[in-house]
């Protein structure tokens, strides 16, 4: 790839960041190992990136490619059949190791999260008021009674929830999809955290109510400055709202660019294999969708290799692909991708068109 | 992306208001639940008025219940005697109703201390799991399996029949049933997506059990609580039918049972009264327990 990178003082990873800002969150060559009945699965292996202030990061990747396990690594709360290694570091301060006594003042104080199913992650028996209340009052115990009142209308009404005062004394059945996940938000921001983690946040919800769940996290963002960390398997949210993206594949980063470069130049085939398979408003009603061929291999019998081999349309095999790990290495402009082969191919939306174009149905692309 | 949810501050204008009228709190919504449950508030009724009835005894029932009467004898009801008299000529009806002191008041207490260390153990087993877990339901399993009657039996002898020994003696045979059905409760429950977010608010393992899980299993509480104020006033009556209950002179309607059963062929209605008492409170509570279980569920909308 030869074209000209934009900006290339801000990058990123394994030590190369030149932030002057300390990241909020610094995870390096994060591994979570699963102990099951068939052996170790790898989950995560050898994660690193960087989340620096005020910054939106979207980690994009099938199932299984082990985004929200990181995020819950972050948090500490994988089951105890997971054994984590590497670094987790919230401003300088190491989580990795830590124990779940001195996990706990974080959770949700400087680490925030937002799952994916609101109805299923408010307790049903409880106001929404009194949940949120709760959030805060787990943190500080200086504010009670009206004044933590007072805050939690507050936070509803910056999620954008009408008749704040009289929503927070309802319960979570009685609140609409849209309003649930905005008063997680609510509840996940109560104590502006450095890092707010959505794990899915708008898979649940229809395409409009997606894009007010968005527009207010983007708003929030701006407001608490917190970084966010937006993890999704849908390319339209991230092309949205993140200022980065980080593409994931078996457990391992395989691109990391800003927005624009992931859309426009994207330097890994697995990216480009994603993007191929999304439908565009500007291409002929009697193209095929491209899709990448293949299914995302069993995390416990990894090829060897690059991971993306078997269904990569470039791969060399036999050759390096097949034989030899990429490990992520730097491109011009800050992007970054872990394949022996990024310069030699280019992308072209037609390529993956024509690779595509015996393929009758779209699948495996989440 | 519209320009929905507008900007901080106000509030969003431009989503509809809440459709519905003031949002009830949740004792409104309990309460008006509850009261649709027309059985259960018959016997939440029958209850009352038997506990008040019963406890306030002194203030109005006419005949005192040790009052002998040798000469008169077992007598059957009649106007002076509204349930007859047993065999000492005692007004029965006075007796009766005193003898609702004992036994309801060793069912409620029993109910109460069975249900709060029932509910803890099970709680704790289902929340740790793994070793705490086998633990506690060994030592369920330990308490299932010893005979209730021989325990009383020693217990009497040993600390003499007074109803604090036989209310820690029946709570302690009791829990089992209630930590069982909570901690297959807590099981479910602790899997729920909302005990992770607490989890991920920063909140203890304390703090998640006591306010995010039991109340999700507040339906299957109440209703064993309510069956074991049954379970135990049926129980004391077992008991003390065979002698091994409340001692004299304490008197509960297990007693009275007792004391009639030699008289069944003659004096039925000394057999009648207490049993009665006893089937009557044993029904109202279940009705009532049934009401709680529906007006629990915060998802009925009857």
């Amino acid at each position: 790839m030869t074209s000209p990178y934009a900006d290339p003082a801000e990058t990123d990873d394994l030590g190369l960041a030149v932030d002057p800002d300390a990241p909020v969150l610094e995870v390096e060559d994060l591994r979570v190992e699963f102990a099951t009945d068939d052996g170790p699965v790898t989950a995560v292996d050898g994660l690193s990136f960087r989340l620096h202030p005020n910054e939106t990061l979207g980690i994009v990747g099938e199932s299984g490619s082990g985004k929200s396990v990181t995020s819950m690594a972050i948090l500490g709360l994988l089951p105890s059949t997971a054994r984590v290694s590497g670094s987790i570091r919230n401003r300088g301060q190491e989580l990795v190791g830590l124990k779940e006594r001195q996990l706990r003042p974080l959770r949700g104080n400087k680490i925030a999260m937002v799952f994916q199913d609101a109805l299923a992650s408010l307790n049903p028996v409880h106001r929404v008021g009194a949940q949120i209340a709760e959030a805060i009052s787990v943190h500080r115990s200086d504010l009670t009674g009206a004044d933590l009142d007072a805050r939690v209308v507050e936070l509803l009404d910056v999620v954008g929830i009408p008749d704040p005062a009289a929503r927070a004394r309802q319960y979570p059945h009685e609140y609409s999809g849209g309003m649930r996940q905005r008063a997680m938000i609510a509840m996940a921001i109560a104590n502006e955290p450095d890092v707010l983690i959505a794990d899915e946040p708008t898979t649940a919800l229809d395409v409009t109510i997606q894009a007010q769940v968005l527009e207010v996290m983007e708003r929030i963002r701006d407001r608490t400055e917190s970084s966010v960390m937006i993890i999704t398997h849908d390319l339209g949210v991230v092309a949205g709202v993140a200022d980065r993206v980080m593409v994931m594949y078996a457990g391992r980063t395989c691109e990391v660019a800003d927005v624009e470069s992931t859309f426009y130049e994207p330097a890994h085939p697995y990216t480009q294999g994603l993007l191929g398979s999304l439908p565009r408003l500007d291409s002929r009603s009697s193209d095929r969708l491209a899709r990448i061929v293949g299914n995302p291999p069993s995390l416990l019998a990894l090829p060897p290799g690059c991971a993306f081999h078997p269904r990569c349309p470039h791969a060399e095999v036999p050759g390096r692909c097949s034989d030899e790990r990429p490990e992520l290495r730097d491109l011009p402009g800050g992007h970054r991708v872990a394949c022996h082969r990024s310069e030699e191919i280019e992308w072209r939306p037609q390529e993956a068109e024509a690779e595509g174009a015996a393929v009758h149905d779209v699948e495996e692309v989440e | 992306m519209t320009a929905v949810a507008a900007g901080s501050g106000t509030g969003a204008a431009d989503l509809p208001a809440p459709p519905e009228a003031p949002p009830r709190s949740q004792w409104q919504l309990f309460r008006r639940r509850f009261l649709h449950h027309k059985l259960a508030v018959f016997g939440l009724i029958v209850i009352v008025i038997l506990y008040v009835l019963v406890f306030g005894a002194s203030f109005w029932v006419p005949n005192d219940p040790l009052e002998q009467d040798v000469l008169l004898g077992t007598q059957p009801p009649s106007g002076e005697h509204w349930f007859g008299t047993d065999q000492l000529g005692r007004d029965y009806f006075a007796r009766v109703i005193y003898a609702g002191q004992i036994s309801l008041k060793i069912g409620l207490a029993v109910a109460i201390i069975s249900t709060v260390v029932g509910a803890l153990a099970g709680a704790i087993a289902g929340f740790f799991g793994g070793l705490v877990d086998q633990i506690l339901m060994r030592v369920t399993d330990l308490f299932l399996i010893v005979p209730a009657i021989a325990i009383l039996a020693i217990a009497l002898k040993k600390f003499g029949g007074t109803d604090i020994v036989i209310i820690l003696v029946l709570a302690g045979l009791g829990w089992m049933s209630i930590a069982r059905v909570v901690r297959g409760q807590v099981l479910s429950v602790k899997e729920k997506e909302f005990v992770e977010a607490a989890r991920a608010i920063g909140a203890s393992n304390g703090r998640i059990i006591f306010r995010h899980i039991l109340p999700n299993c507040i339906g299957p509480i109440v209703v064993n609580a309510t069956l074991a104020i049954a379970i135990a006033i049926v129980t004391e009556s077992t008991l003390s039918f065979l002698g091994f209950g409340v001692q004299k002179p304490d008197t509960s309607w297990g007693n009275m049972l007792y004391d009639a059963k030699g008289n069944v062929r003659f004096d039925e209605h000394l057999l009648y009264f207490p049993g009665l008492f006893i089937l009557i409170t044993v029904l109202c509570v279940n009705f009532v327990g049934d009401g709680l279980r529906d007006a629990f569920d915060p998802q009925s909308r009857r």
